[in-house]
């Protein structure tokens, strides 16, 4: 080995093997991960049916690296794009530390792993579910809708909609109303949500070619979309609390988040642009912030309602 | 004879090799723990001879369900 094939060596090792364990558990989307294992392990605790505690923790488990691995290959498929992008442009692949290749295979190793695990541990319903939304997440929404339609959030979110199912599943074995509401909530309070945030902050998805509503359609399109999601997500959300796993505590609470956020949502659709400008998008910031607690409440109070059935105390 | 000259690539990769080796005993943990939990679960204790992968006549189903007839008879006959 010459002393220029050693230093070229070297320089390669420094670009693509310096990455620390650091960098291939961000290939994972910690910040994604953590709110599905709360949404999983919500679906998994109010479930009529329990499971042993070790059991239980290593489903959660699985579903989290499972949500991992589709990260890793929706970052080895969005390389490309990712270091267009501001946000993105300091992912382990753009910046170098982690090559494409380890995080394909990264990504499929762990969905393999985590899919028969599951399968072993709990049931095949589980573990189908679990392999269906890795390949929703990394197929139908990274490899094809993602850069084609504007739609592209409604249609992928479904992916960030199926932990408590899974959860649900792990449980009891089976699907039912309670889960897919659980999947509704969520599906449908993402593009309200995202477009609140989309409305506030400047992307540079266009620079890469990824169709955005408030690019492609206006932000009076993005708008009114807020309003019609938000509409739709209302009689979802309360009706939750009429199934096997409400209850007054939710009802009582799910009403009043659901007024806040119906608010919010009128009145970021009656503003235009020149008033959002003129206060710094005052109103869509109020609205993307009140979305966050939204969510994390109405699976809160799931919670709550799971205690209070335990400890015989529930109204109904 | 081992290695006595520490290379500079031990040094470097030192988080990384420690973060596999806790990810393997952690997977070792896991699967260990599992089989605790799944046999401690079985409802008949027998059932987990269904695991060990040796041919066992004795729980086919046709032969469980003969036992089960025999037992019966044995049963009106005393």
């Amino acid at each position: 080995m010459t002393d220029a094939s050693l230093t070229e060596a070297m320089q390669s090792d420094a670009r693509t093997g310096e990455a620390g364990m650091g960098d291939y558990f961000a290939l994972l989307k910690p910040r994604v991960m953590s709110l599905v294992v709360f949404t999983a392990l919500v679906g998994l605790l109010v479930a009529p049916v329990g499971i042993h505690p070790f059991i239980g923790f290593v489903a959660i488990l699985c579903i989290a690296v499972g949500a991992g691995a589709s990260g890793a290959l929706n970052m080895w498929w969005d390389a490309d794009i990712d270091v267009l992008m501001k946000r993105t442009a300091k992912r382990p692949i753009p910046a170098g530390k982690v090559t494409p290749q380890e995080a394909l295979g990264l990504g499929l190793a762990l969905s393999g792993f985590s899919v028969v695990l599951l399968w072993l541990a709990t049931n095949a319903l589980a573990a189908g579910l679990l392999a269906f939304t890795i390949f929703f997440y990394a197929v139908i929404y990274s490899m094809w809708l993602k850069r084609s339609t504007p739609q592209n959030i409604v249609i992928g979110g479904a992916a960030g909609a199926f932990p408590p199912m899974i959860g649900w599943a792990v449980a009891t074995g089976g699907v039912s109303v309670e889960s897919a509401l659980m999947f509704a909530l969520i599906f449908m309070w993402t593009p309200p949500h995202f477009w609140a945030l989309a409305l506030f902050v400047k992307t540079d998805y266009g620079d890469a070619g990824v169709p955005m509503l408030t690019e492609s359609h206006g932000r009076r399109v993005t708008r009114n979309h807020v309003l019609g999601y938000t509409i739709f997500l209302v009689p979802v959300a309360v009706g939750i609390a009429f199934t096997s796993i409400g209850g007054a505590f939710y009802l009582a609470l799910s009403i009043v988040l659901n007024l806040r956020f119906l608010w919010g949502a009128f009145l970021v659709w009656k503003r235009d642009e020149t008033i959002a400008e003129a206060d710094g998008y005052a109103t869509e910031k109020w609205l993307f912030r009140i979305s966050l607690s939204y969510l994390f409440l109405h699976f809160g109070a799931l919670l709550v309602e799971a205690l209070l059935r335990y400890l015989g105390w529930a109204i109904w | 004879m081992g290695i006595k000259v520490e290379h500079e690539l031990h040094t470097r990769r030192r988080g990384r090799n420690f973060g596999v080796g806790l990810l393997l005993v952690g997977m070792v943990g896991i699967v260990f723990g599992l089989t605790v939990v799944k046999v401690l679960g079985l409802s008949d204790i027998r059932q987990f001879e269904t695991f060990d992968h040796v041919a066992r006549p004795a729980i086919e189903p046709a032969s469980i369900k003969a036992a089960d007839q025999l037992r019966a008879t044995d049963e009106v006959g005393q």
